[in-house]
């Protein structure tokens, strides 16, 4: 099965780990991922702060590469390229004017009818249906699921699970064996682009999702996005320093934490490349009455 | 897109801001949960519900001081205003639109440099290689702010973890990007 592929420059670098876990989950159920050829940065944050034109037009290319190669499916792991490209589609679809306009930017045809997906979208589309029947290393640890702000956020045009609560990286966390626990943080903002030009409001807010995590016993937080990543793993340092703790929590990808059930090996998750140390603790570490039980549902989430 | 009219009446703030950016302000009610749900309000000066209510007085000076304030650079962009406003304003899209507004006015807050020179920085890498290089953008916006000791520490950790390219990735349509960026640019100066 062929699906196309749109890595995002953090993929390529800074969170080199995520490409390297989809990419071996991807090879347990069979999935080629068809990387979308000769594509271009999404423009991201800095984008749409100081250009609208180039914040609609970066996109535009990449969907437009996707659709002349033929990929009707493309997933985007990390989540803020994810919402990029999501809302361009939406506001060309809704204007036609805009789009032809875009079109002669680009100097491409753009159709806007390639299936963007982000990486939960996509596991769920291609992957959690014989999950449970290739898990053989259960994750049997406290896991926070962190979904920060792109992944569901405008709900009006992402259409993605519930906006305050969601749930769906709380489900496969569970089929992997984990135990998704309740917490307050999951759709708090960690201070994304602002990583290096105002390190302290990063620190400040990655912080708070770091306490709550570490206050409710969780093992790890796990993540779906780079940006969210580098801030909880890399920043770390600066975070106890703010929150006056040394927390030692690692940020897992869930990308890593079902590959860790199917039984991949950590090198090939790329868990040795994280800031934080990966360190499994012994089992049981909570005493069973410490952690907050939750019934997670495995139906489907409403939209 | 600029704001026009039939008649030869000036447009109000408020309409040229629905013209530009379809949200209109004046669906605003003041029921404060923006301001309570924004992460970084309390950096603010200016929190996003008091930002709606500057621009609803249709005042000049008002927009002025929004164009100088950090409010609009401090805006992470997160779009959990938007989520719980119960009127549905887009709030982001007034942020970018007074971000974009402010640096073609040559207004922006001196304070807010750092975070507008790492903006740049990351445009300039994508016109230059068609994508992001982080090696790049770290020494380009270095030389932009002389925060030259900045996070030095942490660059051979990560170097060693398989982080940092040495090289950037140079795409083949390096320069069908630059001619998108050209385009744009050409369009702005008119």
């Amino acid at each position: 099965m062929k699906i196309g592929f749109y890595p995002g420059c953090s993929m390529k670098g800074g969170a080199r780990e995520y490409q390297e876990s989809v990419s071996a989950l991807a090879r347990v159920f069979d999935i080629e991922l068809v990387e979308i050829p000769d594509w271009n940065c999404c423009g991201a944050t800095a984008a749409h702060n100081l250009n609208k034109e180039l914040s609609l037009s970066l996109p535009a290319r990449i969907m437009a590469l996707a659709e002349r190669e033929g990929l009707t499916d493309i997933v985007v792991p990390c989540a803020a390229c994810y919402n990029r490209l999501s809302l361009v589609q939406h506001e060309l679809g809704a204007d036609a004017t805009l789009k032809s306009k875009v079109c002669s930017i680009i100097d491409l045809k753009y159709e806007g009818t390639t299936q963007i997906l982000n990486i939960i979208q996509f596991i769920d589309k291609y992957i959690t249906d014989k999950l449970e029947e290739k898990v053989v290393k259960p994750f049997n640890y406290n896991a926070a699921c962190y979904y920060g702000c792109l992944l569901v956020r405008p709900h009006a045009i992402l259409n993605f699970d519930r906006v305050e609560d969601p749930q769906s990286m709380d489900v496969l966390v569970t089929k992997a064996g984990g135990n998704a626990i309740d917490w307050a943080f999951k759709t708090e903002c960690c201070g994304a682009g602002m990583s290096v030009s105002r390190t302290d409001t990063v620190a400040r807010l990655s912080g708070e999702i770091m306490k709550d995590a570490n206050d409710r016993k969780a093992d790890f937080i796990i993540v779906a996005c780079p940006m969210c990543h580098s801030n909880l793993d890399m920043r770390r340092p600066e975070i106890n320093k703010y929150l006056g703790e040394n927390i030692t929590m690692p940020v897992l990808y869930i990308s890593q934490v079902l590959g860790l059930a199917v039984g991949l090996d950590a090198k090939t998750l790329g868990l040795n490349r994280h800031m934080t140390e990966v360190i499994f603790p012994e089992k049981p570490v909570k005493a069973a009455a410490d952690i907050p039980q939750k019934v997670v549902t495995t139906q489907k989430m409403e939209a | 897109m600029s704001a026009s009219h039939e008649n030869n009446h000036p447009l109000s703030q408020s309409g040229e801001i629905r013209i530009d950016t379809g949200v209109i302000i004046n669906k605003c009610y003041q029921c404060g949960k923006c301001s309570a749900g924004c992460p970084v309000a309390t950096e603010m000066d200016f929190p996003p519900s008091l930002v709606l209510r500057m621009l609803q007085t249709e005042e000049a000076v008002q927009m002025e001081k929004l164009l100088r304030s950090m409010s609009i650079w401090l805006c992470v962009s997160c779009e959990m205003c938007l989520t719980r406003c119960p009127m549905e304003i887009d709030i982001p899209t007034l942020m970018d639109y007074m971000r974009q507004k402010s640096v073609k006015a040559k207004k922006t807050n001196p304070k807010a440099n750092k975070i507008i020179a790492f903006h740049k920085s990351f445009l300039d890498s994508i016109n230059y290689t068609g994508r992001l290089y982080e090696m790049g953008l770290i020494v380009d916006y270095k030389m932009r702010t002389g925060a030259m000791m900045q996070d030095v520490a942490v660059a051979p950790k990560m170097f060693v973890k398989g982080k940092l390219n040495p090289i950037p990735e140079v795409i083949k349509g390096r320069k069908k990007v630059a001619a998108i960026f050209n385009r744009i640019h050409k369009e702005d100066k008119q």
